[in-house]
């Protein structure tokens, strides 16, 4: 198996992008698996995380915490002062317009259901229908559904062509007076494709329809500014930005978010409680009831000011390079098959080997320290319109290097061998 | 991993490449379809029982080499065999695969007296997310037992029920 940290081997990105100083502040990445280097490349399941924000989860716990929103005790208000600072953190890194467009949620998942229950629930009625799209992960079909049955609404699904892209004139069809809302996955977690989701939200405005992106899969690979997308909502994770699982953020505009009805009820969601009436709290609070997860929240800052320092742009065009590479490299092996070659990619090459099922796949690999996800993804539309039941999927971060792609060439050549 | 080279050798890697008794038996008396959703795996079990004898057996299905070869050395072991038989086997399979039993253990050996070439899978225990590989045509032959003779209503089976009697705690896939 090749050096991984080969200086000479590692010369994507410009300066101040060095490959190697990255490396050296992911502790993770000296694990070996099976006697061997890890090779990591499920970033798309999730990311690792460097020292600093380690640390700042050490110092958070060691000399900051306490209970926010709560008292007037010193530790109570400098966790409270943390905390908010973190959700500036996040504004500035998405372009939110105001601090009280982010809400903090437990990841993607919980800021979609928070999307369903406080603006499904309240304006989605029998006959109405919610437009989403066939790349979706799960997480941004099931919530609608489950609207769609309690409400007697219908979900309409924007179909891809065979290559992994949404297809635009079928989605514009799609559209009618019946149409009440839209909700899009920015980047498919599943093939990599980057969907237009500017040009989308767009189309979806011009009949008045507002639209949620699903952007778990996107702010970790590329600058993404809510305001310039126009988005109504923008859902993401924070355990894929190099941040602590357990911490995910909803992006709403203010008007709509303060149309919405609360999700979860309780403490710190309320400005005044007696048993005849309960006055809610302004946004964010409004959305977040019950003790947050405080540490996590201020994690997810320090990663997302340890991705600024590097650069979005930086990342974006090593990842892009790295994936080029994968893919000219793994597209000449006979009998693999990369599934999903849209024009605009991301980060994700996922692939089938003829007569080898991607678990055998997956097994075998992590005999040589390679970590890919294999199975359905979260995404079985997308598995049965493509006509496979699963694939093996390599995803790339910015501290991937091309001599682990190498690695990953030779792997799969390694398991053809095993099965020829 | 030792075991994990043990577990890719020669006889699992044949059996996926040429199952045996793979299709379907023809007016089949039992029937059950075993699904492992979390991997897409399926697999479809027809059997013809005849005075509790498997007088015949076959498997089809799309699924990982582990599944595959599994069920085609389930099928070779079980065919014309009691059905009283091919439920001992089912259990020892299963204490074996999930680490109940272990062949290395003397007094524990004696209880997994029936597994002969199936011993190549107990180096599945060491993979917990394959487990539910192995282990799925064993769910699907005891579903297919159970299942009411020429009816048509056909059991099912997953590895994720937890009404399945013979579900057992083995991790996540």
């Amino acid at each position: 198996m090749p050096k991984i940290n080969n200086p000479s081997i590692s010369t994507f990105g410009t300066p101040p992008f060095n490959i190697n100083k990255i490396r050296a502040d992911f502790p993770i990445l000296n694990v070996q698996v099976e006697g061997k280097p890890l090779v990591y490349l499920d970033n798309a399941a999730s990311a690792q995380m460097p020292q600093q924000v380690i640390d700042r989860l050490v110092r958070y716990q060691s000399s900051q915490h306490a209970n926010i929103h709560r008292a007037v005790h010193y530790l109570s208000e400098l966790a409270t002062a943390e905390y908010d600072e973190a959700r500036r953190k996040v504004q500035r890194f998405i372009n939110a317009a105001d601090e009280r467009e982010v809400i903090f949620t437990s990841g993607t998942t919980e800021a979609i259901n928070l999307v369903m229950h406080g603006y499904g629930r309240k304006f989605i009625g029998t006959g109405d229908e919610i437009i989403i799209s066939t790349l979706e992960h799960h997480s941004n079909i099931v919530p609608w559904q489950m609207l769609a049955e309690e409400r007697g609404a219908k979900i309409r699904v924007v179909p891809v062509n065979d290559v992994g892209e949404l297809q635009l004139d079928a989605y514009m069809n799609l559209f009618n007076e019946r149409t009440k809302f839209v909700s899009l996955i920015h980047v498919s977690n599943a093939l990599g494709t980057i969907n237009p989701v500017k040009k989308m939200i767009a189309y979806a405005h011009s009949h008045g329809v507002p639209v949620l992106v699903d952007g778990a899969q996107a702010v970790p690979h590329m600058k993404v500014d809510v305001q310039d997308l126009d988005c109504d909502f923008y859902a993401f994770s924070g355990h894929k930005l190099c941040g602590p699982t357990g911490i995910g953020i909803l992006y709403g505009k203010a008007a709509l978010l303060e149309r919405m009805q609360p999700f979860k009820g309780g403490g710190d969601m309320i400005l005044s409680v007696t048993f005849e009436k309960t006055t809610y709290n302004t946004i964010p609070y409004k959305f977040e009831a019950g003790t947050p997860p405080i540490a996590a929240a201020i994690g997810l800052g320090a990663a997302l000011d340890y991705l600024s320092a590097i650069g979005m742009e930086n990342i974006a065009a090593h990842e892009h390079a790295l994936l080029q590479y994968a893919t000219e490299q793994v597209s000449q092996i006979p009998g693999v098959r990369i599934v999903g070659t849209a024009r605009d990619k991301a980060s994700v090459l996922s692939f089938v080997m003829e007569h080898i099922h991607p678990h055998d796949v997956g097994t075998l690999l992590n005999q040589e320290g390679i970590a890919v996800r294999t199975g359905h993804h979260c995404a079985q539309p997308v598995m049965q319109r493509m006509g496979i039941p699963a694939t093996s999927r390599a995803s790339f971060a910015f501290y991937n290097t091309r001599a682990e792609v190498d690695a990953l060439v030779a792997g799969i050549r390694m398991v053809q061998k095993v099965f020829a | 991993m030792a075991n994990l080279k043990a577990l890719y050798q020669e006889v699992i890697l044949d059996h996926n490449k040429k199952p045996r008794n793979y299709g379907a038996v023809e007016r089949a008396s039992h029937h059950a379809e075993g699904h492992n959703p979390l991997c897409g795996d399926h697999l479809s079990i027809t059997l013809a029982i005849a005075d509790e004898n498997i007088q015949n057996i076959a498997f089809n299905g799309e699924s990982c080499a582990i599944c595959k070869a599994s069920a085609s050395m389930m099928t070779v072991a079980v065919k014309g065999k009691s059905r009283a038989d091919a439920e001992i086997l089912i259990e020892e399979f299963l204490a074996m695969v999930t680490g109940k039993l272990d062949l290395n253990i003397p007094d524990q050996k004696e209880k997994l007296a029936h597994i002969g070439r199936l011993a190549v899978f107990a180096g599945v225990h060491d993979l917990p997310t394959r487990v539910k590989c192995a282990i799925l045509p064993w769910h699907t032959l005891h579903a297919a037992f159970d299942s009411v003779p020429q009816g048509d209503n056909v059991e099912q089976v997953t590895t994720e029920a937890d009404n399945d009697p013979m579900h057992l705690p083995v991790g996540n896939a």
